[in-house]
């Protein structure tokens, strides 16, 4: 099948093509020109670029289903012009046999919409004692190892768990933050938590951390991505870690780059997240670190919640925010705000999370898989329970209006997603 | 128009007063310009007994519709009310629910052997059986105005209109 | 994000009394104001008052308490209203039931005015976000975060002592990372622009960030003390404390218990509070609390005659 798509502002951010043009696709993949094709899509000036890659999006299968199922997530997926999307562990039960990843991968690959990639558990049940079956689970599917928000207390564990990834080359990606230091807190120990009486979650609960893994990926050599960092201190630490040399990258969650501990106001139990949202410093440390690239990517930490897991008081209720659908208006409101180009801004949600994943996407190359987000960087976006395909509504933008809609969303030249 | 002056009227009350009042007599004032009354009043008669004073806030019967909306004041008095005879004092008389208010509220503190109930001017307009002994003038009131007592820096009293507070 | 304080209508009334940061000066000062009126009522031999004659108070204690819900139920009673007591920690929410659904039910039975304790910071502000208009949520204590009632009747117990608060140095000594108590009355203090609020404790009791509060931390007592006009005892909570925080009541005693000897460094004519249940030989010896310093039976008084305020106030608005 033949598919072009012509009048779109081609946006490649790997290669830094902006500008009017058209896009070729045959049998799935980008193509080179051809004159005549079977379908024609008109993109009526608006942007055509890589779909969206996005790190960590919690589809809420197996064992979760009362919160999001893959057919609501993927919905909520394609309308967000992600195409690509790693799930993490944490599904009940967790990621750590392979018969439950490949059980997910068919079932996601039957429903023929993004793809996904599901991230192993590193230990049994996530339990932070026992390897799990790392090369099996490679085999089945998945991309990485992970605990998840799961704390890993014994760093014994941590090290040989390091160093058994580190044989077979297998990327760990880990959330830093120590397990008895973060215990019990709900928000950032700072001045909002201490008005508001909220038990807090130190700074240094994650730099601690950070520097053990740090020493660890020396010792070791493994491959770590670093998940969802909250600090400005911690970005200080990884910036060191990349000057040195170590093979490491790092996300941040997208509402982090916007959000701080301020916005908790009156315990919007919406704000309640995992990392907590930090000081203003924070934010524009972690926002001024994706832009200079020292954070490679941002992702959304789609994570689905039901209305009685976030009618509860603070302390609690669950963690987590809805974002598939929000990961481009608010990749686009940072990058404005960063004065970044829309090929810079993109590449964060792009090429970048591509790498780090290790798969073919994010970018507009001939042969390179055809998954393309077409999308109107003006158009208004209201953030409200009817207008999110998620079943997650909880998101602390409810009722906001955002910037930034997807108009089409592409799968192996298949749409998935409008037009 | 014309209002009576007040000063006048609360001498011609003080000595209409002097004839009723015994040494066990006991005056009650109600905030503000009750009080203000009673005070001078209480001079006047050289009662023995110390003047009391009460805010009826919590008696009204117009809670439910306005709260609570003004900062009460303390309702102070400094004898005992069980067997007196009263002399329950007010700036002016109009609907009688002020009255009411300060008869219950009154009851509450114990069982007076009467209530003499004593304003400088009567309006008219009772919604209630309220009648005053003692009154210094009746006073035609236009519609949407209201009749209130002011004292001056110096402590003269006297009576002015003013338009109706909305509601 | 609601930015807006809920607790006060549009046009600055109060609906409900969640905390006391975001009060205006003014709406504590007419809750002073009132109260001092009912010390009036709570003096003399009919107690009552009949303002809230058929409306109902439904005490809903999440946390179990006999003395806050007893002072609650007396002032609803002297106001004439009718007191619904509920220990929902043993019933509905041990089976399940969810907070809100709680106080569904308990709307569907026309009450008028739930006196909240709950062992969750903002608790309250989730349940005032969701009653019915006419319903007016007061906070009984909330987790860490607030405490308003007890921090009106300290401020009302300094008040009646001090006269005036432009010219006090007050001092708060104990576990001020666990307490709802320290920090609902650092707001109205410094609300009421008490120039110096004072923290005293070890490292360990006190918040990290609690000179965003507005308060100068002293870690030795003594210094702490130094001239102050007002000295606040915390209670030593031993069931709120996990983890190691101190290592003994008697260490604590030692260095942060008041005794004469320490209040000897305050203002000759200071006085001594404390929000109750003592610790005595913990936090406070016997002969200060029982000492001419010591003003903590009025406070339990004057924290009637606030609530009856409180009460009196949100019903009518």
């Amino acid at each position: 099948m033949r598919l072009a798509i012509r009048n779109a502002r081609v946006v490649d951010p790997a290669s830094g093509r902006d500008g009017m043009g058209e896009v070729f696709v045959e049998q799935g993949r980008i193509s080179e020109r051809f004159s005549k094709a079977d379908r024609v899509i008109d993109a009526g000036g608006l942007v055509l670029a890589p779909g969206f890659i996005d790190l960590a999006a919690r589809l809420r299968e197996p064992g979760f289903e009362h919160k999001a199922t893959l057919e609501s997530e993927l919905e909520a997926a394609a309308a967000g012009g992600v195409t690509s999307l790693a799930c993490p562990p944490d599904t009940d039960p967790p990621l750590d046999e392979p018969g439950l990843v490949d059980m997910l991968r068919r079932r996601a690959q039957a429903l023929a919409r993004s793809r996904v990639y599901p991230v192993g558990a590193l230990t049994v049940k996530l339990q932070g004692a026992a390897l799990t079956e790392m090369a099996e689970l490679a085999e089945a599917g998945c991309a990485a190892f992970s605990q998840a928000n799961a704390a890993m207390a014994d760093t014994q564990v941590l090290w040989r768990a390091l160093q058994y990834a580190a044989t077979f080359g297998f990327p760990v990606w880990l959330r830093a933050e120590d397990a008895w230091l973060a215990k019990g807190g709900v928000a950032h120990d700072g001045e909002i938590a201490t008005r508001l009486g909220l038990p807090g979650i130190p700074a240094f609960a994650e730099t601690i951390a950070l520097a053990a893994i740090l020493e660890l990926v020396r010792a070791t050599r493994a491959r770590v991505h670093l998940c969802r960092l909250s600090s400005a201190r911690a970005v200080e630490l990884v910036r060191a870690a990349k000057d040195e040399g170590l093979p490491v990258s790092c996300d941040v969650a997208v509402h982090h780059l916007h959000l701080c501990e301020r916005d908790l106001g009156y315990f919007d139990s919406n704000c309640r997240l995992d990392p907590p949202l930090r000081s203003e410093r924070d934010r524009d440390a972690l926002a001024r670190a994706l832009a200079e690239g020292v954070i490679d990517c941002a992702c959304s930490d789609h994570t689905p919640v039901d209305e009685d897991g976030k009618h509860r008081p603070f302390a609690e209720a669950e963690p987590g925010a809805t974002g598939l659908e929000l990961l481009l208006p608010l990749t686009l409101r940072w990058g404005a705000a960063q004065a970044l180009s829309l090929a810079a801004t993109l590449a964060r949600i792009t090429c970048e999370p591509a790498r780090v994943l290790g798969v073919e996407g994010g970018r507009l190359a001939p042969g390179a898989p055809a998954d393309l987000a077409l999308f109107d960087p003006d158009a208004p976006l209201l953030i409200a329970p009817e207008t999110l395909r998620s079943q997650g509504k909880n998101t602390p933008f409810l009722g906001h209006e955002l910037r930034g809609r997807v108009r089409c969303t592409l799968v192996a030249g298949q749409v998935i997603y409008g037009a | 128009m014309k209002l009576p002056e007040a000063e006048r009227l609360c001498e011609q009350l003080a000595a209409e007063l002097r004839a009723r009042v015994a040494r066990e007599t006991a005056m009650i004032g109600l905030y503000t310009g009750g009080a203000w009354l009673a005070e001078r009043l209480h001079a006047m008669l050289r009662l023995e007994l110390p003047l009391g004073l009460m805010d009826i806030a919590f008696y009204r019967d117009d809670y439910h519709a306005q709260g609570l909306h003004h900062d009460p004041k303390r309702t102070r008095i400094p004898f005992d009310v069980g067997g007196r005879d009263l002399l329950l004092v007010d700036d002016v008389l109009y609907t009688g629910r002020t009255v009411r208010a300060a008869m219950n509220e009154l009851f509450d503190y114990g069982r007076p052997a009467s209530i003499a109930l004593v304003v400088l001017a009567d309006r008219g307009g009772r919604q209630l059986p309220i009648c005053a002994q003692h009154c210094g003038a009746r006073v035609e009131v236009p519609a949407g105005m209201r009749l209130r007592l002011k004292r001056a820096e110096g402590g003269a009293l006297a009576l002015a209109l003013e338009p109706e507070r909305a509601a | 994000m609601p930015r807006s304080n809920p607790q006060l209508s549009a046009n600055g009334e109060l609906q409900h009394l969640l905390s006391i940061e975001g009060l205006p000066r003014p709406v504590l000062e007419q809750i002073l104001d009132t109260a001092e009126s009912f010390v009036g009522v709570t003096e003399r031999e009919v107690k009552k008052v009949p303002i809230l004659r058929g409306k109902s108070v439904f005490n809903l204690f999440f946390e179990p308490s006999t003395r806050t819900r007893t002072t609650f139920e007396i002032a609803a009673k002297r106001l004439s209203a009718d007191v619904i007591n509920l220990n929902v920690a043993v019933s509905s929410q041990s089976k399940g039931e969810s907070l809100l659904d709680t106080v569904a039910n308990l709307s569907a039975m026309q009450a008028d005015i739930f006196v909240v304790r709950h062992d969750a910071s903002g608790a309250p502000f989730l349940i005032a976000r969701h009653v019915k208009r006419h319903e007016h949520v007061i906070n009984a204590g909330d987790g860490r975060h607030a405490h308003p009632t007890q921090g009106l009747l300290d401020l009302y117990t300094i008040r009646h002592y001090k006269k005036d608060f432009a010219r006090l140095t007050v001092a708060i000594v104990g576990d001020v990372l666990h307490s709802r108590v320290a920090r609902s009355l650092i707001q109205g203090l410094t609300t009421l622009g008490v120039p110096e609020v004072r923290v005293i404790g070890p490292q360990t009791l006190l918040p990290g960030a609690v000179e965003a509060l507005g308060v100068r931390v002293f870690h030795e007592m003594r210094a702490g003390l130094k001239g102050c006009d007002v000295v606040v005892m915390l209670r030593l909570q031993h069931e709120r404390m996990r983890g190691a925080l101190l290592p003994s009541a008697q260490e604590y005693f030692k260095h942060y218990g008041l005794t004469q000897d320490k209040l000897a460094a305050a203002k000759p004519d200071a006085i001594v509070m404390h929000p109750g249940p003592m610790n005595r030989g913990v936090e406070i010896d016997s002969s200060v609390a029982d000492g001419p310093h010591s003003v903590i039976l009025p406070q339990v008084t004057f924290g009637i005659a606030v609530r009856m305020a409180v009460m009196s106030i949100v019903a009518g608005n």
